[in-house]
This record gives structure tokens, sequence and C-alpha cells, in this order.
């Protein structure tokens, strides 16, 4: 039968580790003994986006959205708003500017501004049930293109529609899949790529945990073009929900037909299986991450030959990104051309961001490409807290860069924020205000990049750790005005020589801070001054013998 | 599975999942605040999602507000259509609520005898 009220209670990783499991346990328990059960649905759903105000819920029809429920709160809503069809007001959200009470979801300044195609199932189907996903128009795509379209077909309307990869680097995806398509060889693959490496995003998690089969039916379709019968989807450990989710929507893709040997009673037969990765940032880099699913150690190789042309067991293999894939049935069911008309003249369609750092709404949006940097932070993530300062984002992870607030108004697209020497990257957005000391913001993010290099170059093993012993020493107060020059002239070095994606990007903090920040290094070293007040300054040491000394003639 | 087998999973699924987002052509507004509930809302509003489901009607859906100052008509409840006016109906039983449903709702015929107030949508 169906109910009156569908309560949603988030059941993403951040509201679950908020604990969202026990209150819809007491939920379950308190409607039951106010015998609402034949009344009242609860649904499960992925990632809201609001994480940080979770355990979030979401009451259908009426559109309330309640922020931080307590196991203790739950009563309560069951007697006012369930039965007497009064919202509890003090769970409701609010926005942090006004505090006015948000009545509805479409009202709620958060959601205004987004536009949500990969993300409009996350949140309001049951990503555990394959029919809702189905009422939704899932698997629809995937009927299409095996009914009604040639291969060729479908990846023309792919490159019409002027997809590019969410992976990080942006390659126009119609194209790969063409490429991979026309490779000579009997046995193709297509992989998934949901490594998702960069500190702070989880952009792919969230897609894989609220909307499994949309990965699912996307590696389907690619299948069918490239001409490949298995695929693989790469996940990292540390999220375990995802994988339990994608698991059970594999099973039961493959108890529906949808997965599994002549699919939708045609000669196309397709299956996928899981394979988990233990979580080293470098295993995202495509080669690596094949290395990995042949058992080998994670360690990239040279390119060419790309893994269009020799991936896995050395067969034509596709790898794209969880966020590429869930796209792929949404330009196949309207058009390319509608697709194309969302963003800018080279980006199109959407991108899903992790919002984090000195903003007051943080989690996960998704918005059209060409929005500016301005509308991200303010109009969408409600400003800075504290009445504080906006000075930068950081976009691009560690193989990223900043942009300064004189840039505000710079659209988000892979052109423009290559133009200010950061990239789209995967999607992560750190918002930064006067607090942030951008040198330590560099060193920051170089410690991650020294421990996650293979170590198979030394440009990168070596290099980068030289970088950060300099930044090391400049937060100090031990810094001498030639490190400057250095960080410049070996950063540069690095990305010339490094053999994979992670060296060649690696020194990108610094250079983008040194770029727009300059002068926070000269006071660093030349005042002994952190104007955040981060930087802990020593008394000048007896000079050791520096590395930079020991690797002359190394690097 | 075949084409037609998704066709119809879907239709099935879709129609749950409408009443979930409040997509349909009739609304039945139950007043559910104290006094309501006290004079039998509660058994109203159950009479009218099970008369839906027996009809199979996949474009009405039941939801609830609170009171609507009409206490002295409790139980009472609104029926917005798509560019109609809104019907309020009062003093409600389980039996009128059916009876609503059959001849207002499935045959656009209100039950005038119960009808309270007419306004503008
Ligand atoms: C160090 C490094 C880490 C990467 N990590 C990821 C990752 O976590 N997820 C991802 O999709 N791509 C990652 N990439 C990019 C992949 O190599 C590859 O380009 C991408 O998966 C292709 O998919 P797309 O075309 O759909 O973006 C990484 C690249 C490098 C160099
Ligand atoms: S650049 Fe760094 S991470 Fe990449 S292969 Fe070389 S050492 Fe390994
Ligand atoms: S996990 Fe619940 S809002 Fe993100």
């Amino acid at each position: 039968m169906p109910k009156r009220l569908d309560i949603l209670v988030c059941s993403g990783a951040a509201c679950i580790s908020n604990d969202s499991t026990t209150i819809k346990n007491r939920l379950q328990a308190v409607l039951k003994e106010h015998n609402l059960e034949d009344e009242v649905a609860i649904v499960e759903t992925g990632c809201m986006g609001p994480c940080e105000l979770g355990p979030v819920m979401l009451v259908y029809p009426d559109g309330v959205f309640y922020i931080r429920v307590k196991e203790s709160d739950v009563e309560e809503i069951v007697k006012e708003h369930i039965i007497r069809g009064r919202p509890v007001k003090r769970l409701q959200w609010t926005t942090p500017e006004a505090r006015r009470i948000v009545e509805e979801k479409k009202q709620i300044p958060f959601f205004e501004k987004q536009l949500k195609i990969v993300l409009s199932n996350c949140g309001k189907i049951d990503p555990e049930n394959i029919e809702e996903y189905i009422a939704v128009g899932g698997y629809e795509a995937l009927a299409k293109v095996l009914t009604e379209m040639t291969p060729e077909q479908v990846i023309e309307e792919m490159i019409n529609s002027g997809l590019r990869g969410r992976g990080g680097a942006g390659f126009p995806t119609g194209l790969k899949w063409k490429v991979t398509r026309e490779s000579p060889g009997d046995e193709k693959f297509v992989v998934c790529n949901g490594d998702e490496g960069d500190p702070g995003a989880f952009m792919d998690r969230a897609i894989l945990e609220g909307d499994p089969h949309s990965v699912i039916e996307g590696m389907a379709i690619a299948a069918y073009a490239i001409g490949a019968k298995q695929g693989y989807v790469y996940v990292r450990a540390e999220y375990p929900l995802a994988i339990k989710r994608l698991e059970k929507a594999i099973q039961q893709a493959r108890k529906y037909g949808l997965l599994g040997n002549n699919i939708f009673e045609t000669s196309f037969s397709f299956d996928i299986e899981i394979r988990i990765g233990a979580g080293a940032f470098v295993c995202g880099e495509e080669t690596a991450l094949i290395a990995s699913i042949e058992g080998k150690r994670g360690q990239p190789r040279p390119k060419p030959p790309f893994p269009a042309q020799k991936g896995l067991w050395g067969k034509p293999t596709l790898i794209n990104n969880v966020e590429t894939f869930a796209n792929v049935r949404h330009i196949i069911l309207n058009g390319s051309k509608w697709f194309a008309s969302i963003g800018t003249e080279t980006s199109k369609g959407t991108k899903v961001f992790a919002l984090s750092g000195k903003v007051n709404n943080t989690g996960l949006v998704e918005v059209p490409m060409g929005i500016t940097i301005k509308e991200l932070v303010f109009d969408i993530g409600g400003g800075i807290p504290d009445n504080k300062k906006f000075k930068a984002v950081q976009i691009g992870g560690p193989s990223g860069g900043c942009v300064p607030a004189d840039y505000a108004d710079t659209p988000i697209d892979y052109e423009s924020l290559r133009k200010l020497g950061t990239i789209m990257g995967s999607g992560g957005v750190i918002v930064l205000d006067e607090d942030t000391c951008m040198v330590n913001l560099a060193k920051f993010f170089l410690d991650f990049t020294v421990e996650e290099s293979c170590g198979q170059c030394v440009p990168c093993r070596i290099g980068l750790k030289h970088l950060y012993d300099i930044l090391d020493r400049i937060t100090k107060g031990r810094g001498k005005m030639e490190d400057i020059e250095t960080l410049e002239k070996l950063g540069e070095e690095i990305k010339r020589t490094s053999l994979c994606g992670l060296g060649q990007s690696a020194p990108n903090p610094v250079l983008s801070t040194l770029r727009y920040f300059r002068e926070e290094y000269i006071e660093h070293i030349k005042d002994k001054k952190c104007r955040a007040g981060v930087c802990q300054f020593e008394e000048a040491k007896e000079e050791e013998v520096s590395l930079e000394e020991k690797l002359k003639g190394i690097v | 599975m075949k084409l037609e087998d998704l066709r119809k999973i879907r239709e099935k699924a879709e129609k749950e999942l409408k009443l979930r987002e409040g997509k349909a052509r009739v609304k039945i507004v139950v007043g559910m605040g104290t006094s309501g509930i006290a004079a039998g809302a509660r058994e109203v509003l159950k009479a009218f999602i099970d008369e839906i489901e027996k009809r199979n009607l996949q474009d009405v859906i039941v939801t609830q507000s609170g009171e609507k100052g009409l206490s002295s008509h409790e139980p009472v409840a609104e029926v917005w259509e798509e560019g109609k006016p809104i019907v309020v109906y009062g003093n409600l039983t389980p039996e009128i609520a059916r009876r609503i449903v059959a001849e207002h709702i499935v045959n656009g015929n209100p039950v005038t005898e119960y009808v309270i107030e007419v306004k503008e949508a």
C-alpha cells in the first residue's frame, strides 16, 4: 500500500557516522507505537548534500528538512509533525545568515542555484531498491541503445554532448570511447575509476552510495559502444557503504536480467565485478589502477600505450570516472543537444563539487559548468562564517591550485581554471578565509603528495621532499630569499620530468600560491611574520647541512 | 527481461514514487490538528487512502496539515484540483470520505451537503 508520508532518512556515510542508523531504528519503533507503519514509509537514501548538518532527514510530500536530528527528537517529530501536521521548527534547517526557518526544500538557498542531473536521484530514491531506480526511468537508456542505436550512433551522441571526463583531466569522453572501439582486439574491458583519493573529496562515494545503478547503466552503455563484455569498478576499501550498495545493485541488476547474457533479448552480454583498492592515491592514476586490478603493485607506467590501446591484461580498456559514467544515461535519454545546452562553450553539463573549509554550507553540490566562484561560495555556500574575509578557493586538491578572491568572477570551467594555474580536478573545493596561511596550505598538500609518491622516479620522490623541506623551513622562520626561486625552478622541473600525473601536478599548490600570494612567502622569510597567525617561528638554529646541499647534482 | 517487463516494473514503481513527490492531479489535505484528531481525522484520512488505493487512482495524493481554524466542523479536509477552486469539506466520517472519492474525485460531482467552504486556490 502506498504511504501517506515518506520520511527520507539520509544514510550517506557522513550521516551514518553521525548515528543516523539509531535515528532510523528509533523512528521505526515510534511509528509502530503509534500504529503508523502502514501510513508512513521510511526510506533510506544516499547523501543529501549538507553533511555537516547531519543526521538529516526529509519528509515528503511536505518537503520539510530536518537537521542534526537526535534520537531524543524522534518522538517529538512523530507526535507533532507526523500525527498533528506541525513540523518541529527547532529542527528545521535555518539559513546561517538570517536564521530564517526554511519550510520547503525548494526554498532552501543551498539548492537554489544547483542543477541536479548526476545527483538527481541521490537523496530521492532508495539506492537498495532497483525498482525505485526503474521508476525514475532507470535502464531506459540502456534499453534505448540496445534496441534502437548502433554502437557508432552511441559514440556519436557522446561526442556531440561534449561530455568531458570528471576524474580530473577533462578528456572528451566520446572521443575516448571512439578510440577504444577502434583499437584492434577481440576482447575489451570497461573500468570505472572510483578510487577518489583527493583529501576531502567524496563526490564519487555519494554517487555510488546514492545511485549505484546509474553507474552500472553508464558502464553497460559504454560496454555496448566499445564492444566489451566485462567491466570492473575499482573502489577504495575506505568506502564500505559504497561497496555494499554497489554490490547489492549489481546483484539486483543481474536478477532482473539487466546484467548478464542477452540483455533485453539482444546479443549484448555484459557483467560487472568490484575490485577493492587499498587506498593509495596513486592507484587512482589509470595505468596504476589497471596494474592493481591485475593483481600487481599499483604503479604507473609510461604512456603511450594508452589504456585504450593496451589496458587490462594488454587489451583495449575504457577507463572513466564514476561521475562520468553517471552522466551517460541522461545524455542518451535527453539527447546530446540538451546536454550541450548546459554549461559553457568548452565545458558542458554540470559538475559535482565537495564544498568544504571556511564556508557556511559545506557538503555536496551540483552546479552547471560556468557558474562563478563567487556564486559557488556565496550563493550556494552561504558565504564565510564569523564575518571573516574571503581569501581564496583551493580547487583540484593536491594536483590543483588556488584562485584568489580577486578572481571570484571567474567561471568554473576547464579552460578558465587552467588559465589561472589550477585545474577542475575531481571536484574538491576548499574555501579559505583570512585565517589561512598560504605557505602552510601548500605545505599541507606537499606533505600529502610526498607520502603518496610511488617512488619510481627521482624528481617526484626526491624533488617533492625537497620542496616540502623548503616550505617547512619557511613556515618555521628559517627561510632564505633564494628559497623562492628554488621552489619555482624545482617545481617546474618536477612537473616536466615526472612520469605520471601525480608528480606532474604535485608542485601546483606551491606554484599557484607563489603566483598569487608571493608576499606571504616574503613576509615569512624576511619578517618572520605569518599574517594568518598560523606558523610558529623557532629561534634560528645552527645551520645544518641542508638537504639542498646534499642533493646538488641529483635533481 | 524484455523491454515490456521494464516498462511494467516502471509503471508500478512510478506510482509509488509519485505519491512521495506530491506530483498529482488531485491533492486531499486532511486537517490533522489536535482537535481534528480528537474528532476522528485519522480514521477519515485512512479511509481516503484506502479508497484511493482500492480504486487504483494514481494521480491522487493524500496529505495533511495542521488546524484549519474550523474546529466546530472537524474533521475537515480540502480537495485541491488543478485549475479549480479549493473545496473544503467538514464533519467528515470515513463513509463520507469514501463518497468524496467516488463522487467528487472520480465523477467530478462534489458531495454538496458536506461542503463548508469553496475558496480560491
Ligand atoms: C595521481 C592521480 C590520481 C588520480 N586519481 C583519480 C581518481 O581517484 N579518480 C578518477 O576518476 N581519476 C583519477 N585520476 C585520473 C585517471 O588517471 C583517469 O584520467 C580518469 O579515471 C579517466 O576518467 P575520466 O576520463 O572519466 O575522467 C588520477 C590521476 C592521477 C595522476
Ligand atoms: S611521478 Fe611520482 S607517483 Fe608518478 S610514477 Fe613517478 S614517482 Fe610514482
Ligand atoms: S551523508 Fe547525509 S547529508 Fe551527506
